[in-house]
C-alpha cells in the first residue's frame, strides 16, 4: 500500500493543483487498484477507463495553463449507478435498465464535473436502492473489503466498498433510509446524508422521493465536507431543493467543539440491551467518553416514536421502521410505474396478447424479488379502503417522529447514536428474511423520515476486525456543526484500513 | 314519445376539460402547441426519463385561478398535487399529476341564458388543474405509436353539479364556459384542436303514479364538439326513457349504478364501454416532488385586477350605459376584445351609438363571413373612433361610412385617408350643393310642378329630386343639407 490512492481527496486535489502530482497519475493509480481488486469486490458496474484518463489530461492541461479547475481538481470519484449521466449506462443495478443511457446528467454529477472531478465509473447497489446489503443487485452482489464473505451494506454498497478499498478517492451515494450511512459504517468510511433538499435530486432515479437524498462517502470527514459543499445548492429542476445559501463547510471544521451539547436518545441504546451488538455498544460508549474529553456536554434526550421494542423472542420492532416501509414502498410503487416496457428499458421478447401482458411480462422478467415485494406492499398500502389504515397513518407517525427531533433539539445541538445494530453480516445471512434485513436500518431511518442530516464515521473495530460506525444526527441545515463534531472525533481515532488493501501493494 | 302519465326530468352534470393556452407545459418548459410533428415538443421530464422531476408552471395556476374567481369559486389558501396512478401507453410516468381532495377552485357557479330570456345558475362543484396525457396513434399498421407532444399540457377540469335539465341548458352551459375561458384569455377553446372536451353525466328522474324512479347514471366519455355533446344528451334522454319503460324496477340507479358510454358521431348514438373506470383504483398519493401551493390574498387580488369586468357585468352595463338592447349588448360581449375596442373608442370621445352601429353592422357582417369575433377582423380603437367621429360631424354619410369600413379592414388604413382617396367625403361646400339643387330643379320641371301642386305624389317627387342631387354628388352631399335647400327652393 502506497502512493496517491492513500491520500485523502482533499490532499490529492491540493497536490494536483500545486503540480505536486497530476490527475493522470492519480487516475491511473486508481484504475490500477480497480483492476487489482474489483474482481474480488464487484464494487463497479461500469468503469470509464478511457474517458477518465482523457478527463484527467484535460484537468492537467488546465492546471498547466494556469487555470483553476475547481475544488475537486482532477480527483477520481465514483458515483452510484442510480445517478443519470449522458455517458455510459445508468442501470440502478436493474435488469430493466441494463442498457439504459440517460439523455441528461444529474445535477449533483454535473456539479462534480464543474468542480474538476474525474468520474471513474458507476458503483453497484441494491436494485433501485432497495436493500441493505447490495445483494439485491440485479447483476451480482458486492463484497465487503474487510471480509469478502460479508456484505458491504446497502444500498450504496458499491460506493462504500470502492471508497474503503481505495478504488476511488471518494464516491456519491444516495440515502433513503440509511443507504449511505449503513454501508459506510459496514465498510469503515465516512458517509454523510445532508438535510433533505440540500442536494438536488434531479437525475437521481427516484425510490422514495420524500426520503431520497444524495450524499458523499469518503475516507475522511473533510473529504465528505468538501464533496458536500460541491454538490449542495438550490436547483431550479428540483422544486424540493432548498433555496438557502451553501456555507463553506470547511471553514470551521477544525474548530474545537467545547460546549457542544450532544444528546443521547435513550430509546436508541440506553434502554435496549439487545438492540446493539456488544462490541458496537462498547465502541459507542467509548465515543461518548471521547466527546466528553473534547469538552462536549452529554445530555439524555428522548425520541419516543423512534422507540425500538424487543419481544420475548428477542425480535425487534420499531414505529420508525414500520412507518418507513409504508412511506417508501408507497412512493416506490408509483415511482417505478414508469418502468412499463413501453417507452424505454426492458421489453419482453415474447409475443404478448395486448398491452397488459406487455406490461406484466416486461416487469416480471426484469425486476428483482425485493423490488417486486416493495411495489406490491406499496400498491396495497395505497389501495382504496387501506389508504387511511396504512399510508395516512404512516404520515401521522412520520410527523410525530419529526416532532420528537424538534423537541430533542431544544436541549441539545446534535444527537449521537450507533449507525447500525451490528457490524457487517455475512452474504446470504439475511436474504431469506426481509424483515430482519429491514432492521439493519433501525438507527438510520428516523433521520430520513424527519428530513435531517446524519453522518457516520468509523469508531473502531469489533473483536472480529470489522468496522463499527458512529452516527451523529443534527437539526435541519446543521451540516457545518455535524461535520465539525465528526472531524473532532476523527482526529482522536486512528485511521482504519481494510487488510486486503494493506496487503495488496507490498 | 313520453307517456302522459310520466313526468320525466333530465338530470345532467358536466365535466369540461379545458386545455390552457400557456406557452409551455405544466411541469416542464416544452412548447405547448397543437399540431407539431409527433414527439417534437418533448424533453426528459415529459417523456418521464428516470430521475426527472416536475417543476410547476405558475402561469397555469394563475389561469386556473382566474377561471375559478370568474366562476365565483372559493380559491383556498392551500392546495397540493396528487398522483393518480394508472397504466396507459400515453401516460409515460404511470401516473398523472392532478389534484385529488384539495382542488384549486371549488363551489362556484355560472349563469347561463335560457330561451325565455331569463338566466339560470349552474353550480360548479370544483375545478382542478392537471396534466394532459399524450396521444396513442393507431395509424401505423401493426403497431401503436405514442405522441407525447400533448403529455404535460395544462388541463383544467371543471366539474358542474347535476343542475342541467335540458339539452339546451347543457349546450348553454358549455357555450358560456367557452365564452368565459376565451374572455379570460386562458384558452383558445378551439374544439377542432381538442382544447375543450366534454363528459356529461346523464340520468332521468321519472315520476309515475306518485313514485319517482331514477335511471342509472351514464357518463359519456370524451366528446369534443358541441354537436356531439348535444347529440349524446338527447340520445341518452330517449334511450334511458325507453329502457326504463321496458323495466321500470330493474333499470334503476340503485341496481345498475353508473356506467360509461362512448358516442358514435356518425350514427348519433351512445355505445356501451367496458367498465374499466369503476374497477380502477387510482391509488391517489400526494406528490412528493412538488411543494404545496400556498395562495394569499395578494395573489387572488392581483388576478381579480387582471380579470377586470366579466361578460355578464359588461352586458348589463352596455344596456344601462349605452342604452343597448339585450340582443345588441349580448352580441358585443361574446368576447372581451370587441367590447374593449368599443369602450376605448367611447372613452376617446366617439359616440357610443355610432360605434355600436359600425361594429354590429359591417363589423358583424365581416366577422360572420370570416367566422371570427368582431375584434378579430382587425379593427382598431383608433379606426373606430375616427370613423364614428366622421359620421357625427357629417364628414361621411352612412353609405360612405360602410365603404370606408370595409376598406379600412382590408387595408388597415386610417378612415379619413381612405375617404379622401376614394372621394367618399361629404361635400360641405354649400355653393356646390346649391348648384346641384338648382340643376336638379331646372332639369325636372315636371317634378317641380307636382310638388308645387301639393298633391298625393308630392313626397315621391321630392324624393326623386333628392335622389337626383345625391346622384350628381356621387353620394357625397350631406342628405340633410340637400333636403333643407330643396325645401327652401320649392316652398
Ligand atoms: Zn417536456
Amino acid at each position: 500500500m502506497s502512493g496517491l490512492i492513500e491520500l485523502s481527496a482533499t490532499q490529492l486535489a491540493a497536490d494536483i493543483r500545486s503540480g505536486e502530482t497530476t490527475s493522470v497519475q492519480a487516475t491511473q493509480e486508481y484504475l490500477n487498484a480497480i483492476t487489482k481488486l474489483d474482481g474480488k469486490l464487484g464494487a463497479y458496474n461500469e468503469i470509464y477507463t478511457d474517458a477518465a484518463l482523457d478527463r484527467a489530461k484535460q484537468i492537467d492541461a488546465k492546471i498547466a495553463a494556469g487555470e483553476n479547475p475547481g475544488p475537486l481538481a482532477g480527483v477520481p470519484i465514483a458515483i452510484k449507478d442510480n445517478l443519470c449521466t449522458t455517458y455510459g449506462h445508468t442501470t440502478c443495478a436493474s435488469r430493466y435498465l441494463e442498457n439504459f443511457q440517460a439523455p441528461y446528467t444529474a445535477t449533483a454529477v454535473k456539479k462534480l464535473h464543474d468542480a474538476g472531478a474525474v468520474i471513474l465509473g458507476k458503483c453497484n447497489m441494491d436494485e433501485f436502492a432497495m436493500g441493505s446489503s447490495t445483494e439485491n443487485s440485479g447483476f451480482a452482489p458486492t463484497r465487503n473489503p474487510w471480509d469478502i464473505g460479508r456484505v458491504p451494506g446497502g444500498s450504496s454498497g458499491g460506493s462504500a466498498a470502492a471508497v474503503a478499498s481505495r478504488m476511488c478517492a471518494a464516491a456519491l451515494g444516495s440515502d433513503t433510509g440509511g443507504s449511505i450511512r449503513q454501508p459506510a459504517s459496514f465498510c469503515g468510511c465516512v458517509g454523510f446524508k445532508p438535510t433533505y433538499g440540500r442536494v438536488s435530486r434531479y437525475g437521481l432515479v427516484a425510490f422514495g422521493s420524500s426520503l431520497d437524498q444524495i450524499g458523499p462517502l469518503g475516507r475522511t470527514v473533510t473529504d465528505a465536507a468538501l464533496l458536500t459543499g460541491v454538490i449542495s445548492g438550490y436547483d431550479p429542476h428540483d422544486a424540493t431543493s432548498l433555496p438557502n445559501d451553501v456555507p463553506d463547510y470547511l471553514a470551521d471544521i477544525e474548530t474545537p467543539i467545547k460546549g457542544l451539547r450532544i444528546g443521547l436518545p435513550k430509546e436508541f441504546f440506553l434502554e435496549n440491551e439487545g438492540a446493539i451488538a456488544p462490541d458496537t455498544r462498547a465502541a459507542i460508549t467509548a465515543a461518548i467518553e471521547t466527546y466528553k474529553s473534547l469538552g462536549a456536554e452529554i445530555v439524555d434526550v428522548s425520541l419516543p416514536h423512534s422507540r425500538i421494542d424487543i419481544d420475548a423472542d428477542g425480535k425487534m420492532s420499531s414505529f420508525a421502521v414500520s412507518c418507513y416501509y409504508i412511506v417508501c414502498t408507497a412512493e416506490c410503487s408509483s415511482n417505478l410505474a414508469r418502468f412499463d416496457g413501453v417507452h424505454y428499458g426492458h421489453r419482453t421478447g415474447e409475443n404478448v396478447d395486448g398491452i397488459l401482458e406487455l406490461y406484466s411480462k416486461s416487469r416480471k422478467e426484469s425486476l428483482g424479488e425485493e423490488v417486486k415485494r416493495r411495489i406490491m406492499l406499496g400498491t396495497y398500502a395505497l389501495s382504496s379502503g387501506y389508504y387511511d389504515a396504512y399510508y395516512n397513518k404512516a404520515l401521522k407517525v412520520r410527523r410525530l417522529i419529526a416532532d420528537d427531533f424538534v423537541e430533542a433539539f431544544k436541549s441539545c445541538d446534535i444527537l449521537l447514536a450507533p449507525t447500525t445494530p451490528t457490524t457487517a453480516f455475512k452474504l446470504g445471512e439475511k436474504t431469506d428474511n426481509p424483515l430482519e434485513m429491514y432492521l439493519s436500518d433501525i438507527y438510520t431511518i428516523s433521520a430520513n423520515l424527519a428530513g435531517l442530516p446524519g453522518i457516520t464515521l468509523p469508531a473502531g473495530l469489533s473483536s472480529d476486525n470489522l468496522p463499527i460506525g458512529l452516527q451523529l444526527i443534527g437539526p435541519v441545515l446543521s451540516e457545518s456543526t455535524l461535520l465539525r463534531a465528526a472531524r473532532m472525533f476523527e482526529k482522536t481515532a486512528p485511521p482504519i484500513i481494510p487488510p486486503m488493501v494493506k496487503n495488496s501493494d507490498t | 314519445m313520453i307517456d302522459t302519465n310520466d313526468k320525466v326530468q333530465l338530470i345532467v352534470g358536466l365535466e369540461i376539460h379545458v386545455e390552457l393556452a400557456t406557452k409551455t407545459k405544466m411541469f416542464c418548459r416544452c412548447r405547448n402547441n397543437f399540431g407539431d410533428p409527433p414527439n417534437t415538443n418533448v424533453c426528459a421530464v415529459c417523456t418521464s426519463m428516470p430521475g426527472t422531476l416536475p417543476v410547476m408552471n405558475a402561469l397555469a395556476v394563475d389561469y386556473s385561478m382566474k377561471v375559478g374567481l370568474a366562476l365565483d369559486c372559493n380559491v383556498p389558501d392551500y392546495t397540493k398535487w396528487d398522483r393518480k396512478n394508472y397504466y396507459y401507453p400515453d401516460l409515460p410516468k404511470g401516473y398523472q399529476l392532478s389534484q385529488y381532495d384539495l382542488p384549486l377552485c371549488e363551489h362556484g357557479c355560472l349563469e347561463i341564458p335560457l330561451a325565455d330570456g331569463t338566466q339560470k345558475k349552474i353550480r360548479v362543484l370544483r375545478a382542478h388543474l392537471e396534466e394532459d396525457a399524450g396521444k396513442n396513434n393507431h395509424e401505423i399498421p401493426g403497431a401503436t405509436g405514442v405522441d407525447l407532444n400533448r403529455a404535460g399540457v395544462p388541463l383544467l377540469e371543471i366539474v358542474s353539479e347535476p343542475d342541467m335539465n335540458s339539452v339546451e341548458e347543457v349546450a348553454g352551459y358549455a357555450r358560456s364556459m367557452q365564452r368565459l375561458v376565451r374572455w379570460l384569455d386562458v384558452s383558445k377553446a378551439n374544439m377542432q384542436m381538442g382544447h375543450m372536451r366534454f363528459e356529461p353525466n346523464i340520468n332521468l328522474h321519472i315520476t309515475r303514479d306518485g313514485t319517482t324512479y331514477k335511471t342509472p347514471i351514464v357518463e359519456v366519455k370524451n366528446l369534443n364538439s358541441f354537436r356531439s355533446l348535444e347529440g349524446a344528451v338527447a340520445y341518452e334522454f330517449k334511450r334511458q326513457y325507453e329502457e326504463w319503460q321496458k323495466d321500470p324496477e330493474g333499470f334503476s340507479l340503485k341496481k345498475l349504478g353508473k356506467q360509461n358510454r362512448g358516442f358514435d358521431d356518425a350514427k348519433g348514438v351512445t355505445v356501451f364501454q367496458r367498465d374499466k373506470e369503476d374497477a380502477h383504483d387510482y391509488r391517489y398519493l400526494p406528490d412528493p416532488d412538488l411543494p404545496a401551493v400556498i395562495i394569499d390574498d395578494a395573489w387572488r387580488e392581483r388576478l381579480r385586477d387582471e380579470i377586470g369586468e366579466l361578460p355578464l357585468a359588461r352586458r348589463a352595463r352596455y344596456i344601462e350605459e349605452y342604452g343597448l338592447s339585450f340582443k345588441d349588448a349580448d352580441a358585443l360581449t361574446q368576447d372581451a376584445a370587441t367590447g374593449d375596442i368599443l369602450d376605448s373608442a367611447v372613452k376617446a370621445g366617439a359616440d357610443s351609438k355610432r360605434c355600436v352601429n359600425l361594429l354590429l353592422g359591417r363589423g358583424a357582417a365581416i366577422a360572420n363571413e370570416r367566422e371570427c369575433s368582431i375584434a378579430d377582423i382587425g379593427i382598431t380603437t383608433e379606426q373606430l373612433t375616427e370613423l364614428a367621429k366622421m359620421l357625427a360631424d357629417g364628414d361621411v354619410n352612412a353609405t360612405a361610412a360602410n365603404k370606408v369600413f370595409d376598406k379600412m379592414i382590408e387595408t388597415s388604413g386610417a378612415p379619413r385617408e381612405i375617404a379622401e382617396a376614394d372621394g367618399l367625403l361629404a361635400v360641405k361646400d354649400t355653393g356646390q350643393i346649391q348648384q346641384w339643387v338648382d340643376d336638379a330643379i331646372a332639369k325636372n320641371p315636371q317634378a317641380v310642378d307636382i310638388i308645387k301642386e301639393g298633391g298625393k305624389k308630392k313626397e315621391k317627387s321630392f324624393g326623386f329630386l333628392m335622389g337626383q342631387v345625391m346622384q350628381a354628388s356621387r353620394g357625397a352631399a350631406p342628405p340633410a343639407e340637400v333636403q333643407k335647400l330643396l325645401r327652401e327652393k320649392l316652398s
